[in-house]
């Protein structure tokens, strides 16, 4: 208790300057077809206690944003440049002793699908209370502890009965809660969650979501929630990054962004959520096309060839790539060719009344 | 668990009363009669029909195959007054044209065989299993390459091609071995190992070379899988990765291959006995089956049965070891 509390009040402190900073970060892959631009050019903070949403299509970059923040790249056929300062300590170019110290203790991560990501041979307990010896070496006893203790933590019942279970013992949302607890033995600092409510019955997202929110308020760590689902993002996010063929193309507030979105591949996105409100014979909108090739990325905007408003404000959709360019709106920065006048008209006026809200 | 083991070896027994069965019809499947091929052309009807008495074979079926199983139990006598044979329990039949009983034919053989397996085991998992671990660890590299293109050539291999050139070279050209056969261990273990070397050598590379494949694969199928990313996740150590996580895992498929390869191998390594002239089971079996000496067939397939049976139960008890999934009941 001592030691959460005093890291808190100094985090308190430090909570001005962001907890993770990242700046123009570049992840491409040789592969046999070419060099694949997963992630190009993304810059972003996020400070402890906050919560950034990373929205977008498979094969986007999102996942890979958070597997390089994570080191889990393969070091041997991925390039990385720009930057990934964690607590100001630049990780990029660390040697792979340095950053595997550090995950799991500073950063750690949940993933989609608790059932394939929990080992099936290993009891629930084991698996938690190795994640905490890593890096407290020596001390098992205090790891058992530790890893009942967690479970408990995330509401999981009888959590000492249950640690000496295995994962396929356990339900969908009990095995994610305990996923979680594994990710925050060592009370990390930034936990990244990809998709984690995906693979789980909409009624069990909600507590997961809740649980999120309760334990990012207790032990004060940044959250990034990727995930392509906007009802989660407006749950628990406080930013939003909308990404689109590995570039941010969209970014500000929760509000802003699923409020007044203003690039047209967000109001593809807002367009293509069901609604419980509106009318069950209507179709829904999807985004024609499909995600583009990150080896062959459209020239230009790298969605113009499936926007509905390409080269309507006469701008050079197909030959320049739009910068995230900020807006009448502090915070709000969107990258598109279309005049902002334009957008924000074109979203009052054709998408809000459509869009599931 | 001891529910499941009684279960399984009920299942195992009920199988080997069928296997028994099917073996012992084929007395009747085979054209000529069983006694007319021991006592040879010169027999006369009467001698026929004398040997076909003293065989049990002018009985009913079902009473010839009692006798069979009673014979497994109690042990039996062949024939009556001078003639008569005893082949004490457990009696598998009696073998009239080497003039002993078919058990004898076993312990002879046997030993041979399950020298050459146990030994060509060992090597193809250490070997085998290594090699695949290690190139799947280092996809890519040349070592990968190296041992990809080494174990393909060795699945690709034959015991009668690769066999004799080790047996030209190594034992008739270099003198460096002593011709295989099969010395007792206990009587001269220095001689059973030099004997038995390239036997192993030749079974456990070929062998390895498909360990080495399988291995390879399972373990880069694995290392894909989602638990060694959390593994990595949190900060693990790759070796702890390697070891802990993935190959706990990969390792399931192998141990049920390798199981069930050495059951059947146990039942006679038929070709590399032939092709070094090693007397075991697949040997004998071989001979038995020329010489249409049908009790002798009968028991090698019987034991061959058994083995491929008992490992079956084996590999089983073991996966339950290894996956905690898997339920047994």
């Amino acid at each position: 208790m001592t030691a959460t509390a005093s890291s808190a009040a100094t985090s308190g402190v430090a909570d001005d300057r962001p907890y993770l900073e990242v700046d123009d970060l570049r992840v491409q892959f040789k592969t046999e077809d070419g060099i694949v631009r997963a992630v190009d050019g993304i810059s972003f903070a996020l400070p402890r206690g906050r919560t950034l949403g990373i929205v977008g299509e498979s094969g986007s970059g999102k996942s890979v944003t958070s597997l390089t923040v994570m080191g889990l790249h393969n070091a041997a056929r991925t390039r990385i440049t720009g930057s990934i300062k964690l607590d100001g300590r630049e990780i990029v170019g660390l040697d792979d002793e340095q950053v595997r110290r550090m995950r799991g203790r500073d950063v750690a991560m949940i993933f989609q699908d608790p059932l394939s990501a929990l080992h099936p041979y290993y009891t629930i307990g084991k698996q938690i209370s190795e994640a905490y010896l890593v890096h407290h070496p020596g001390r098992k006893a205090e790891a058992r502890k530790r890893a009942i203790e967690m479970l408990d933590r995330v509401g999981i019942p009888q959590p000492k009965k249950r640690a000496d279970q295995y994962p396929h013992e356990f339900s969908g949302g009990m095995r994610q809660r305990a996923m979680i607890a594994m990710a925050l033995v060592n009370d990390p600092s930034l936990l990244i969650a990809d998709e984690p409510t995906t693979a789980l019955d909409v009624t069990v997202q909600a507590q997961i979501l809740d649980l999120l929110e309760d334990l990012q308020r207790e032990f004060n760590s940044a959250i990034i929630m990727i995930t392509h689902d906007l009802g989660v993002v407006s749950q628990v996010a406080d930013e939003v990054m909308v990404m689109y063929g590995g570039h941010a193309i969209e970014f500000g507030s929760v509000e802003q962004v699923l409020r007044s979105p203003q690039h047209p591949y967000a109001w593809g996105l807002l367009q293509s959520v069901p609604s419980l409100r509106g009318n069950a014979e209507e179709d829904l909108d999807p985004i024609p096309g499909s995600p583009p090739s990150l080896i062959n990325l459209p020239s230009g905007c790298a969605f113009h060839p499936r926007c509905a408003y390409k080269m309507v404000g006469g701008g050079p959709c197909d030959l320049e790539v739009p910068e995230l360019l900020p807006t009448a709106d502090a915070g709000h920065v969107v990258a598109c060719h279309l005049p902002e006048n334009e957008r924000r008209r074109v979203y009052e006026e054709e998408i809000k009344l459509g869009a599931a809200q | 668990m001891i529910r499941y083991l009684i279960k399984r070896l009920v299942l195992a027994v009920l199988a080997m009363v069928a296997v028994s069965v099917l073996t012992f019809l084929l007395f009747f499947a085979v054209p000529t009669s069983p006694a007319y091929v021991m006592c040879g052309k010169q027999c006369t009807a009467h001698d026929i029909a004398q040997t076909e008495q003293r065989l049990g074979l002018d009985q009913p079926i079902v009473v010839q195959y009692a006798d069979f199983m009673k014979g497994i139990v109690a042990g039996r006598t062949y024939g009556s007054g001078e003639l008569a044979v005893h082949c004490d329990a457990p009696c598998l039949g009696f073998s009239f044209r080497t003039n002993e009983p078919v058990t004898s034919i076993l312990a002879r053989t046997v030993p041979a065989t399950t020298s050459i397996v146990v030994g060509a085991t060992v090597i193809q998992l250490v070997v085998g299993v290594g090699l695949g671990m290690v190139s799947a660890l280092r996809r890519g590299t040349a070592f990968d390459r190296a041992a990809v293109g080494t174990s393909l050539v060795g699945a690709s291999m034959q015991i009668y091609f690769f066999g004799p050139i080790l047996l030209l070279l190594l034992v008739y050209q270099l003198h460096v071995l002593p011709t295989p056969g099969y010395t007792s261990p206990l009587a001269d273990p220095g001689m059973w190992f030099e004997q038995m070397l390239l036997p192993w050598l030749t079974l456990g590379f070929l062998n390895s070379a498909i360990f080495a494949r399988l291995s390879r694969a399972q373990m880069l199928e694995t290392l894909a899988e989602d638990f060694v990313r959390t593994a990595r996740a949190k900060g693990l150590s790759r070796w702890r990765v390697y070891a802990r996580h993935a190959l706990r895992a990969a390792i399931t498929p192998i141990v049920t291959t390798a199981g069930l390869y050495l059951g059947a191998a146990l039942g006679g390594a038929v070709i590399t006995e032939t092709v070094f002239g090693v007397n075991g089971l697949g040997r004998a079996s071989v001979d038995a089956v020329n010489q249409l000496n049908l009790p002798v067939v009968m028991a090698t397939v019987l034991l061959a049965a058994f083995f491929i049976i008992v490992m079956n139960v084996v590999v089983d008890m073991l996966y339950s070891v290894i996956d905690p999934r898997v339920r047994l009941g």
